[in-house]
């Protein structure tokens, strides 16, 4: 059993502040998955859970306790790090058991327990090497198997997939999803990659500038981001972001088109659609001039503009298209339900 | 894969060595076969005339207890200096290496000292502990002291490791500090995280993985002491007192130069280069094995 709640969290150095307060409650057992862009403050986010930063105010707890004080080693946490941050010296099992020494362990317990993550890791013929004498894979593993063999309260992950190749990343994130699961450890995941937030979380809390834009289950992101910084972030290829006019029910875009959303809203309004979600419809009331055209195989995005204005419009259509087939001016459907609207000014969302 | 770089001819690459060749012949070779040679003659007393004795110079040497002293004096030295001003210099970097606020100042105070050449060394703290004049020796004093380097030969050993070891911190320092900040930040956070204090984990993290720096450092240190503080002692102790702080090389000079005794001197730097050069060896043979690069 561990939560980790933060009660209004800030970080400053000096009179820049990096974090704004942060409030959040994170359950036993839970995975979350703190996602934004470089310089966002979720990697000093972490930080501060682990004992690495000082809290500069608010307070932190980790169960019960509140734990601002507390060196790293009394929180009871485990940290991988982006560059696994390894024991070059030792080998693989030194390098697990150094916790459990520190921690005067009986000698079999010890071995018990690194014996049984590294099988769990599959580490176990390895456990003589040095770590330069493994792959990255295996190495991501070696600091997986430091912070189980500890059973830490909580697991904090700092970009632990970023130095890997794309398709070790792929099947890591799927291992530490599987391990988490087994072990049932609550465990906070700093990462930039908003697939890997959607695939890993239970959770995730997209942070910006220092604040919480949102936090909730990867679908309720998808599917009714808080913010526009939140639509643009989360999905891939990005949500199309363009202005129009609202009245009511009926949007005005910039070139005279005129959409219809079932929310509504009145004067200048952010709309907002995902690419996924604008179809082919010779009825349809969006007119588009086709420009550049990307084949992913299962399908193709198109770069196009809206006719007689500039603002560019990314959609995806199902199957193989080319720019001759596709021809120079297409007519594309939205329906009602799969438009966002935010405010044009605080670019929250519009609900009703 | 032929990965080096190939010449067609012979000229060009013999024409290239040419000046570090020339350079080691002049001021290695030579002098050192002017060694080996002179070191198989007795001079006369006026330096007129030599006469070849063989090994005989060596043999004398071997069994001279003055000789065989300045062997002790020289382990003793040579150990405190390199253990002092790596030490020290160790913990300073350790330190700067915590800090934050000014640690560039620290920094550039901390190299200065490797600025000061040897001799001017010797002689600012031959003032500072001058027995009459020296303001280390009146405070000392006036904690019920009496310090009086030219008769005690303790103390006399002392200063000269004390100025020796303090030049030499500045350079260590540097090596020191810049291994410090090669070690991964993460990799001693981890270290912190797994439950170590700042000592445990300075002495199960950091220094085993500063130990290529500290081997460098060692071997570096040991030849310094065992040559380059010619001019500390001289402008100390002269040797003194009572050859209390005669190292070997030391002796090669007061021999020779002040003794004119050219035929001993030469047989005693030969014998001085192969004991630096054994103590070197056997440093890579055995210490070498337990650095972790």
């Amino acid at each position: 059993m561990s939560t980790v709640t933060l009660k209004s969290v800030s970080k400053s150095y000096g009179k820049v502040k990096v974090i704004h307060g942060v409030d959040v409650a994170i359950n036993d057992k839970e995975f979350v998955v703190v996602v934004g862009p470089s310089g966002c403050g979720k990697s000093t986010m972490l930080r501060m859970i682990a004992g690495l930063e000082t809290i500069t105010d608010g307070d932190l707890f980790i169960d019960d306790n509140r734990v601002n004080e507390l060196e790293p080693m009394d929180r009871n946490i485990a940290m991988v790090f982006q560059n696994y941050a390894l024991y070059p010296h030792m080998s693989v099992y030194d390098n697990m058991a150094y916790s459990l020494k520190l921690a005067k362990l009986a000698k079999s317990d010890i071995q018990d327990r690194v014996n049984k993550a590294a099988e769990l890791l599959q580490l176990s013929e390895y456990l003589d090497r040095k770590p330069r004498q493994l792959s990255g894979g295996q190495r991501q593993r070696v600091a997986m198997g430091r912070a189980i063999v500890r059973k830490p309260a909580v697991f904090l992950f700092d970009e632990p997939l970023s130095n890997l190749d794309a398709k070790l990343r792929v099947q890591m994130r799927l291992e530490i999803r599987k391990l988490q699961r087994e072990l049932g450890v609550t465990s906070v995941y700093v990462t930039h990659d908003q697939v890997e937030a959607m695939t890993l979380g239970d959770r995730l809390m997209v942070l910006n500038d220092g604040v919480v834009e949102q936090f909730g289950t990867p679908i309720e992101l998808y599917e009714q981001p808080a913010t526009l910084f939140v639509a643009e972030f989360i999905g891939s290829p990005s949500m199309n972001i363009v202005s129009a006019n609202a009245n009511g029910h009926q949007l005005t875009l910039t070139n005279g088109t005129q959409l219809e959303s079932s929310t509504s809203a009145s004067g200048p309004v952010m709309l907002g659609i995902r690419p996924e979600h604008i179809v082919q419809d010779t009825t349809g009331n969006l007119l588009v001039d086709t420009g550049m055209v990307e084949q992913l195989g299962s399908n193709t995005l198109v770069h196009g503009t809206l006719s007689d204005d500039n603002t560019p419009v990314v959609y995806s259509l199902p199957g193989i298209h080319t720019e001759q087939s596709l021809g120079e001016k297409m007519r594309l459907g939205v329906s009602q339900d799969s438009i966002h609207l935010f405010n044009s000014d605080t670019g929250q969302r519009i609900m009703s | 894969m032929e990965k080096r770089v190939t010449f067609k001819g012979k000229k060009l690459p013999l024409l290239l060595i040419l000046p570090q060749v020339i350079i080691t012949a002049v001021f290695f070779f030579w002098p050192a076969g002017q060694a080996i040679y002179q070191s198989a003659f007795i001079p006369d007393p006026f330096g007129l005339k030599s006469q070849f004795v063989g090994f005989d110079n060596f043999t004398f040497l071997l069994s001279d207890k003055y000789y065989l002293a300045a062997f002790t004096t020289t382990a003793i030295f040579s150990s405190l200096v390199t253990v002092v001003s790596m030490g020290v210099a160790l913990w300073l970097a350790l330190m700067a290496d915590r800090i934050i606020k000014g640690s560039s100042a620290y920094r550039t105070l901390l190299i200065w000292p490797y600025a000061v050449a040897p001799a001017v060394a010797g002689v600012l703290w031959l003032f500072l502990f001058s027995p009459n004049i020296g303001l280390a020796s009146w405070y000392l004093e006036k904690l019920g002291y009496q310090w009086n380097h030219t008769l005690n030969g303790g103390e006399a050993m002392g200063l000269v490791v004390l100025a020796s070891a303090w030049g030499r911190i500045s350079y260590n320092f540097l090596f020191f500090l810049a291994g410090l900040q090669a070690i991964p930040k993460s990799v001693i956070e981890a270290a912190a995280i797994d439950g170590a204090h700042f000592w445990r984990r300075f002495w199960t993290i950091v220094f085993p993985l500063l130990s290529p720096t500290t081997f460098f450092l060692l071997v570096v240190n040991i030849v310094y002491a065992f040559f380059e503080t010619f001019g500390v002692i001289h402008t100390i102790t002269s040797g003194g007192p009572q050859q209390s702080t005669t190292i070997l090389v030391y002796k090669v000079f007061s021999d020779g130069f002040v003794g004119q005794d050219l035929g001993s001197s030469a047989a005693q730097s030969v014998i001085l280069l192969l004991v630096v050069g054994l103590l070197t060896i056997l440093q890579f043979k055995f210490i070498e094995r337990r650095v972790h690069y």
